[in-house]
């Protein structure tokens, strides 16, 4: 395992990352030589066109694989959130929130009581006992974002989670996780595809490249809080950064 | 905690339109009824039939009509034998079910845990359950005599492939996407097993449970037929006696307890899945 002691300064730290996936001919570089510094507390959103190897970042982070070469330290725990809810069918909410809490060892009445608060940190109180498939789209990923809070990781790692829904729900929800993570001061590596998305939710947009993925911009996001997604200063920033990626995707095309 | 108005009334709005599409609308009686009749009318059919091919004379001495047979099945089930019998008959059923559900539910653990084994077992699971059962039985009788332990023996060899078989197509496809989040929850090994691997195979368990189920029937019968067990009426042992005596009234009858029996039980897994289905929000249209 390549995950190392803490780093004071840094929440996660990659430090020359690569991912090769395969052997010989057919072999894949998926990441290359990818270096980033999160800082504790820090809002960071990863885009990129298909191929950058944005999931396979987050993989490696969260410790579900191991990088080819360079290191990958990470500052704790990390919980992971996907695009899809990924909630267990045969429990209802409360249940699977629970489940994340005594995958950590807490004890019944602790869960019991943890489960609840934090369906009402996601607004939820009212539907402890429902089935995910009784759950709107929406409900379903506040579920998932409930049982990640459950984990009480050091680092949220995302992975495109409002990807599915639509824009509406999406920026209701995009409210709730900016509430959140000021709140409770969480370290954050958003994943998406979407560079208003991006700009809107993170203290700092990376840019990476596809085949192989590599860091080729950052953006800091200085605009002040509470952002709206179809604010001014949030499209002017989203534009130059699509006109960053276009520039990368260009290349591709030659 | 700073309550959120839109989002309240997103989820209002979003969960209306999912009740509106779960609840049909229908009544109970109504719905039962669309359920009922067109079983009842091939019910009625049949009858017909049979009773057409009564009056036309065919096998005039032998082929007994409805009447007889339905007059034959009321009689018998005043008569402690019949009772008796679809006691003994069920017994078995259940025993020799119940040892064969725990051999294949140990036998598809352990095989869908351990890769070599699997390598070496995985395919002869499959390759037992193609044979048919009732070629254990000459085995069987050489080994345990005209008894019941034979019966309980063709019974397991014939139902448990299907019951090992279930548990290892369940644990193969627990879902992808759920094994990542478990594990990035920190579950691991047993707490692995206990709350994703063992309720995500749940439905295909109950599935092979019932396909076992059915092996589990057939190798009954054929074996209450071929091992008389002295003193011990069965519903074999009415269908032989039966046939010895040209009773064609009285065979027909058992025959319609036998597909009564199956009925019921298959209605019981039935209702098992529907109930997994419901828990899991996999509803069919029916």
């Amino acid at each position: 395992m390549s995950v190392t002691a803490t780093q004071a300064h840094a929440s996660v730290v990659l430090d020359g990352v690569s991912k090769v996936y395969g052997k010989g001919g057919g072999a894949v570089l998926a990441l290359d030589q990818v270096s980033l510094q999160i800082a504790p507390g820090e809002f960071t959103c990863l885009i990129g066109a298909s191929g950058c190897g944005k999931s396979t970042l987050l993989s490696l982070v969260a410790g579900l694989d191991a990088p080819t070469a360079g290191q990958v330290s990470v500052g704790g725990r990390s919980a992971f959130m996907f695009q899809e809810p990924a909630l267990f069918p045969w429990l209802t909410a409360a249940a699977n929130v629970e489940l994340a809490l005594r995958a950590r060892g807490a004890g019944k009445a602790e869960r019991r009581l943890r489960a609840a608060e934090l369906l009402e940190v996601v607004h939820l109180g009212g539907f402890g006992g429902k089935r995910p498939h009784e759950l709107s789209g929406g409900m379903r990923q506040r579920v998932a974002l409930a049982r990640a809070l459950a984990q009480d990781a050091d680092v949220l790692l995302m992975d495109e989670p409002f990807g599915a829904l639509d824009a509406m729900t999406r920026d209701v929800l995009h409210e709730e996780l900016d509430r959140i993570c000021a709140d409770r001061a969480l370290t954050v590596l958003f994943v998406t595809h979407n560079v208003r998305e991006a700009v809107r939710l993170g203290d700092r947009v990376v840019v990476l490249s596809s085949r192989p993925g590599r860091v080729i911009d950052e953006f800091t996001v200085s605009i002040e809080r509470p952002r709206r997604i179809d604010s001014v200063p949030v499209a002017e920033l989203a534009a130059k950064i699509t006109d960053r990626l276009r520039e990368e995707m260009t290349r591709h095309g030659e | 905690m700073a309550s959120n108005p839109t989002l309240a009334g997103l989820d209002a709005l979003q969960l209306a339109q999912a009740q509106g599409r779960q609840s049909t609308g229908r009544r109970l009686a109504s719905r039962t009824w669309s359920v009922l009749w067109p079983k009842l009318l091939a019910i009625a059919i049949v009858l017909l039939i049979w009773q057409l091919v009564h009056l036309s004379g065919w096998k005039k001495y032998a082929f007994a009509g409805p009447g007889a047979t339905f007059a034959s099945l009321w009689d018998q089930m005043h008569h402690l034998l019949l009772w008796q019998a679809i006691g003994n008959t069920m017994e078995r059923a259940l025993i020799g079910f119940a040892l064969s559900v725990l051999f294949g539910a140990v036998v598809g653990a352990l095989v869908s845990r351990i890769k070599p084994l699997r390598a070496a077992v995985g395919s002869m699971i499959t390759g037992l359950q193609t044979m048919p059962s009732v070629a254990w039985y000459p085995f069987a009788i050489i080994l345990f005599g005209l008894t019941t332990q034979s019966i309980l023996f063709v019974i397991v060899m014939g139902s448990w492939p299907s019951v090992a078989n279930g548990l290892i197509t369940g644990v193969d496809y627990t879902p992808p996407l759920l094994l990542r989040a478990a594990k990035t929850m920190g579950l691991r090994r047993l707490a692995l097993y206990r709350h994703l691997i063992l309720p995500a195979s749940l439905p295909a368990f109950v599935a092979g449970l019932k396909q076992g189920w059915a092996f589990a029937w057939r190798s009954l019968l054929f074996g209450e037929l071929l091992v008389q067990v002295p003193n011990v009426p069965s519903i074999g042992v009415l269908l032989n006696t039966d046939q010895d005596q040209l009773d064609f009234a009285d065979a027909t009858a058992i025959i319609i307890v036998i597909l009564i029996l199956g009925i019921l039980v298959d209605s019981a897994f039935v209702r098992a899945d529907r109930a997994i289905r419901a828990r899991w929000g996999i509803t069919s249209g029916g």
